[in-house]
Formats: structure tokens, C-alpha cells, sequence
């Protein structure tokens, strides 16, 4: 049903060549929200590597935790920290927004709708797009968000990436592989120190956590299309005797 | 209308009849509202331009259920609604994809006017009350946008607030009187708020209902041109008319039946509508301190955004902004007069001679051209094909006195065809 909606959409598709998006080609993320295994790594990831700075102020603990089928229980003894947060609260810190103002330039932005705000592709690119860069005050930068005011928090995972290329090239994203290391992120990032995590584990990784925030974005997704599906289906049958019941009474008009 | 029709009758509807004219009205305007027999395609987005309002309305009263109108709330009630509210998301999507529908219908419906010339000689004031509805609108719509109160939301009511800023000597008190503050503000959100739910609903309803009550008095017209009144049978029933109900009301249902079938997989499947019907910097809160990189109004405003942002030279000491909103203005403006642009001796384009028919092409295509270029952002290639599309859009309505009366149009049969 789902892709003969989408043969069906696809004459509208010189419309969703929407008119945002930076310079820096992203990479591609194919999200599956049926995947629960996925999402509930990915909470776990954003629980405990995300929150510690930013919120997900408008989701509450409970209803991810529905949807991901993970038990109450299991989500009170996990993944939320602070004792005086119960399931039923919206997921957020205890970091004082105006001090965090002054630990990083500006606060760290609600990441709830983020997944929607920039797209999947852009989290999915630019959270696996940080190399070392000794000028910048947390001694990394990021190539689709030049001179973020967030470090790697996800460092001790991927490893320590740098950057052989200059700054135009590395804007254009160079897609070549270098053949001596075998380490190659896109050409210009290579790992230099390796993190506990191998390259495609550590993608895996970030594919968890952005199929989490897309889910988080739009917690109904999955309600709407399966309803979605139901609503087509009743309308094609109702047409059926809408068009007959036109044809009757119409048979006489000449 | 009423009279003495249907007084003194036994039973139910014969006591309320004799008190109140319920049946006549339902003949006047249904069972024997004479409709031509010849509606194709086009006739549907009428009734559908009703649909989406009583969407529009229902939707909106349980929205408003759950909205918080204030710059600290509005924002967070949104996603509550999202989240929280009982099929909340659905409510929403309809809304929003509802803003978008009716504006599709209400083009295809305006673009069928101007096709058949529905315009013309009875019909004036149903296309006056019609132009009305459709500016009540956009007003409607503007006001609806500020209220999710995101970046998009408040960046594409700042662009539009200084528009009126524009306007030599008042402008800038203008301007603030519409915002209520400096700047746009959580009072500015209010007032919209109230104006949205309230104010607009009453006009547009009660203009839709003249736009009706004035169309069944003068009667539809329809793809021929033709007017059906002119050959009745004895009992004065129009020959090429068939009762409204129940022959349209049954058509009109698979129209419905189709529409809800684009609709609903919009609303279900693509509520963002390639970020065209929800524009993705909406998902950030409003901040009054960083302008987003690109502001693009929503695209049914965008062809006249393009015109306005078209006129790019200062005229008589006014600077080129005052210009452009004159033009916009006028773009709109000139709609109203229609009825008394064109000259032709016949209503239907089907019996213009084909100076109508290129005109007719340039003005739509030129429209749609404009929309595209209103959401990109402006090179000097896009502004000079807006400044072109925009000349081409007016020469429409300007020369239309002339060649409506020069070309020789083809005869019209006396009674409609297929």
C-alpha cells in the first residue's frame, strides 16, 4: 500500500526538491521505524551521550518508552537519571540554560524536533563529520556545521579523525578513498587514533541514534500511516458506490 | 422567495413550514435549484472549497481546544497536540493540509470562472463576493501562520507586517498598530489568534453565504456559456437544467470521494508536503534574534511575493519596496474589475477566438511561473523573469478590453452542448 501511495506521489516529486539544505553534500539515511531493536539502542545512545547536555523537552519518558516497547520499569532503572524526574515527565536535564549559554556561546538547542528541523541526513552527516581541529575551544570543528560550539561527544567511540584536506576542498566533500590507511571517511577525514568502535559499527551507531531522533520528531508517524492505509482503502471502496450511485440517478439525463 | 409555497400543510415539516420557510428554501436552493446538465471536471471544486472550510472550521475549534496562544506557550501547545492530545496529530495535519487544499481548490475553482467567463453579465457580484472570499483568505491564512509561532512563522509575518511599513508617511505607525509592539510579540500573537478563530470565520462565512445566495439567483453558469433560462419547458423549468439535488449532490459525492483520496494521503503520508505545506525552520521556535537564511512565504502567497519582490527600481522619490506592494496590490485588485475587462459577445472560451485562448495560457502559466520564483531566493536571471511574468500577468487583464472585442469568436449553439 505504502509504496503505491508513493508511485502515486511521485508526480509531485519536483515539489520536494525543497529549497533548504547547506552546500555540504550529505550522506543519505534511510530511517525504518519498525525497527524496535534500532530505536531503543538509539534512545539509549541519546540518553545517555545527548542529554547530558541537550533536552527532548516536548517528549515524555512514558511515551517513548511505550512505542519502543521497552518496559517502564527498565526505562525508570536506565535511562532516567535524575531521581525527581518521573516516566510520565518530558526527557530533560538539569542544566541551567544560562550557564550552558556561557559554557558553549549559545545553549544547546531542544533536540526533539531536530530530525525534522534539519532533516535526517544532515544529523546522520554532521554527527559523523567531527575531526580535530586545535583552534576551536572543545579542539574539534565539523564540516556541515563549520565552527559548532559542540564537542564529539561520541569521540571515545569513533576515534580521532583528521583532516587532510584544505577547507574549500573539504567543504565540497571529497569522496576518494585513500589507500594506505584503509581507514578512509570521505576522502579528507581519516581516523588516526582508532576509537572502540569499528567504522561500520560506529555508522550503526549514529544510525541508531538518528533512526531515535526521527522517530522523537514525529512520534505518530507510524499510527498515520497505518491509519493512513485504512482511511485510502475505505475512500477507494466508497468510491465505487459513490460512482455507481451517480450512474443510477444519472441514467436518465440526456 | 418564500411566499404562501408550502403553508397550511399537515404534519411535522407542514407546522415548521408554516413558521419557518424550511421547505422552500430547500427548494430554492436544492431540489429545484436548476442546475445546466453540462458541469464537466472544473464544476467540482466549488462544493470542495465548502468541504475544506467546514474542515477548516471543525479541526479549528478542537485545536483551539489545546492551543495556547501566547509567544511562551504556543509553541510547546503545538507539539502537546502532537503528542498528547488524542488523535491531536491528525487534527493538526488536517488543518494545516486543509490551509494548503483549500487554496488548490479555490485557484481551480477562480481559474474555471475566468475559463467560462462566470464572470460576466449576470454574475458580477457572485464573482465580487467570490474575490472577497478569496482575500478574506489570505488574510485568514497569514494570521493562522503566525500561530504555531516558529521561525518561519515569525520571520514570514515580520516580512509581511513591513509591507505596510512601506507606505509614505504612515507606514511605520501603521506598522505598529497592526503589531501592537515594536516588534512582533506575544501581543501580536494574541491579536492574530483572535482575529484567526473569531473575526475572519465570521467574514468568510458570511460571505460565502452571498457569494451563494447570489449565485442561485442569478443561476450557474457553465462550460458553454449558455444561458439555460433562456429556453424553458411549460412548466418553467430550464430545458438543459437538472435539479441541483439530487443529480449534483450524487456527483458531487464521487468528487468529494476523490478529493478526500489526494487529501487524506497527504494529511496521512506527506503532512509536510515536501516542506511546502509545513516549512522545516517551523520546527524551531520563534526567535526574534536570529533571521533564518532563507524566508519564503507559504506557496499560495508566492506568486504575488515574486511580483513584489519583482519591482526592483524607486519611481516619483518612492522607494522600490512602496512599488512592489503597489503592484501586489494591484495584482489582486484588478481581479475585482474582471467583469468589466472583458468585451467579448461570448461568456465560454470554447467560443473565443484564439487571441483569448494565448492570453488565457500566458496569464496562467505566467502565474505559476511567478509562484515557483516566489520561493527561490532571488537571482538577477529570477528577477528578471518575475518582472516579465509580472508584465505578462497585468497585459492580461489591461489588453483584454481589446482583444476580447478585435478577435471573431465562433458561433454559440442555443442550447449546451454534451
Amino acid at each position: 500500500m505504502k509504496k503505491f501511495v508513493i508511485t502515486l506521489l511521485m508526480a509531485l516529486a519536483p515539489m520536494t526538491a525543497s529549497a533548504a539544505g547547506g552546500t555540504v553534500p550529505l550522506d543519505s539515511f534511510e530511517g525504518d521505524l519498525t525497527d524496535k531493536a534500532s530505536l531503543q539502542r538509539g534512545m539509549q545512545t541519546f540518553v545517555n551521550r545527548c542529554m547530558g547536555c541537550h533536552e527532548a523537552g516536548y517528549q515524555r519518558f512514558e511515551r517513548s518508552a511505550q512505542d519502543l516497547g521497552i518496559p517502564n520499569e527498565l526505562v525508570e532503572q536506565y535511562l532516567i537519571f535524575d531521581p525527581e524526574i518521573k516516566i510520565g515527565q518530558h526527557m530533560t536535564n538539569a542544566m541551567p540554560t544560562d550557564s550552558a549559554a556561557g559554557w558553549f556561546g549559545a545553549p544547546p538547542p531542544d533536540l526533539t524536533l531536530e530530525a525534522r528541523l534539519r532533516g535526517p541526513d544532515w544529523v546522520y552527516t554532521y554527527l559523523r563529520s567531527f575531526y580535530q581541529d586545535e583552534t576551536r575551544p572543545w579542539g574539534v570543528n565539523n564540516v556541515v556545521f563549520p565552527s559548532v560550539g559542540m564537542p564529539n561527544v561520541l569521540e571515545d567511540l569513533q576515534g580521532k579523525v583528521v583532516n587532510h584536506c584544505t577547507p574549500e576542498e573539504l567543504a565540497h566533500g571529497h569522496d576518494e578513498i585513500d589507500p594506505l590507511t584503509g581507514k578512509t571517511m570521505g576522502g579528507c577525514l581519516v581516523i588516526d587514533e582508532a576509537g572502540s568502535q569499528s567504522v561500520e559499527e560506529f555508522d550503526k551507531t549514529v544510525y541508531d541514534l538518528v533512526n531515535f531522533m526521527t522517530y522523537m520528531a514525529e512520534p505518530s508517524r507510524l499510527e498515520s500511516e497505518s491509519l493512513g492505509t485504512k482511511v485510502l482503502i475505505f475512500l477507494a471502496i466508497l468510491f465505487v458506490f459513490a460512482f455507481a450511485l451517480k450512474k443510477e440517478y444519472w441514467k436518465d439525463v440526456h | 422567495m418564500a411566499g404562501t409555497r408550502n403553508k397550511g400543510n399537515p404534519g411535522l415539516m407542514g407546522w415548521i413550514d408554516d413558521r419557518f420557510p424550511a421547505t422552500a428554501m430547500w427548494e430554492d436552493h436544492l431540489s429545484k435549484y436548476y442546475a445546466p446538465k453540462n458541469f464537466n471536471f472544473w464544476y467540482f471544486f466549488g462544493s470542495l472549497a465548502l468541504l475544506v472550510l467546514v474542515n477548516q472550521i471543525l479541526t479549528g475549534i478542537w485545536l483551539t481546544m489545546s492551543y495556547n496562544p501566547s509567544a511562551e506557550g504556543a509553541f510547546a501547545s503545538v507539539e502537546y497536540i502532537m503528542r498528547d492530545v488524542e488523535y491531536g496529530w491528525l487534527l493538526r495535519y488536517l488543518h494545516s493540509t486543509g490551509a494548503s487544499a483549500f487554496f488548490v481548490v479555490v485557484y481551480l475553482h477562480m481559474l474555471r470562472g475566468i475559463m467560462y467567463g462566470s464572470y460576466r453579465k449576470p454574475r458580477e457580484l457572485v464573482w465580487i463576493f467570490g474575490m472577497t472570499i478569496y482575500l478574506a483568505l489570505m488574510a485568514e491564512a497569514f494570521m493562522g501562520y503566525l500561530l504555531p509561532w516558529g521561525q518561519m512563522s515569525y520571520w514570514g509575518a515580520q516580512v509581511i507586517i513591513s509591507l505596510f511599513g512601506a507606505i509614505p508617511v504612515i507606514g511605520p505607525d501603521l506598522q505598529q498598530w497592526i503589531r501592537g509592539d515594536f516588534l512582533i510579540s506575544g501581543i501580536t500573537l494574541n491579536r492574530f489568534f483572535a482575529l484567526h478563530v473569531i473575526a475572519l470565520p465570521i467574514v468568510i462565512l458570511a460571505l460565502v453565504v452571498l457569494h451563494i445566495i447570489a449565485l442561485h439567483e442569478v443561476g450557474s453558469n457553465n462550460p458553454d456559456g449558455v444561458e439555460i433560462k433562456d429556453k424553458k419547458d411549460e412548466n418553467g423549468v430550464p430545458l438543459d437544467g437538472i435539479p441541483f439535488h439530487p443529480y449534483y449532490t450524487v456527483k458531487d459525492i464521487v468528487g468529494v470521494v476523490v478529493f478526500l483520496f489526494v487529501f487524506c494521503t497527504v494529511v496521512f503520508f506527506f503532512p509536510e508536503g515536501g516542506g511546502y505545506f509545513l516549512e522545516k525552520p517551523n520546527f524551531e521556535p520563534a526567535n526574534g534574534l536570529k533571521t533564518p537564511a532563507h524566508i519564503a512565504p507559504v506557496w499560495y502567497f508566492t506568486p504575488f511575493y515574486a511580483m513584489l519582490r519583482a519591482v526592483t527600481f524607486p519611481m516619483f522619490g518612492l522607494d522600490a519596496k512602496f512599488w512592489g506592494v503597489v503592484v501586489m496590490g494591484a495584482a489582486i485588485a484588478i481581479l475585482f474589475v474582471l467583469p468589466w475587462l472583458d468585451r467579448s459577445p461570448v461568456k465560454s472560451i470554447r467560443y473565443k477566438g484564439w487571441l483569448s485562448k494565448i492570453w488565457l495560457v500566458i496569464f496562467a502559466v505566467s502565474f505559476v511561473i511567478l509562484g515557483v520564483l516566489g520561493v527561490l531566493p532571488a537571482t538577477e536571471g529570477r528577477t528578471m523573469l518575475s518582472q516579465i511574468c509580472t508584465v505578462l500577468y497585468f497585459l492580461f487583464f489591461l489588453l483584454m478590453p481589446f482583444y476580447t472585442r478585435m478577435e471573431s469568436t465562433k458561433p454559440v449553439p442555443e442550447r449546451v452542448t454534451g
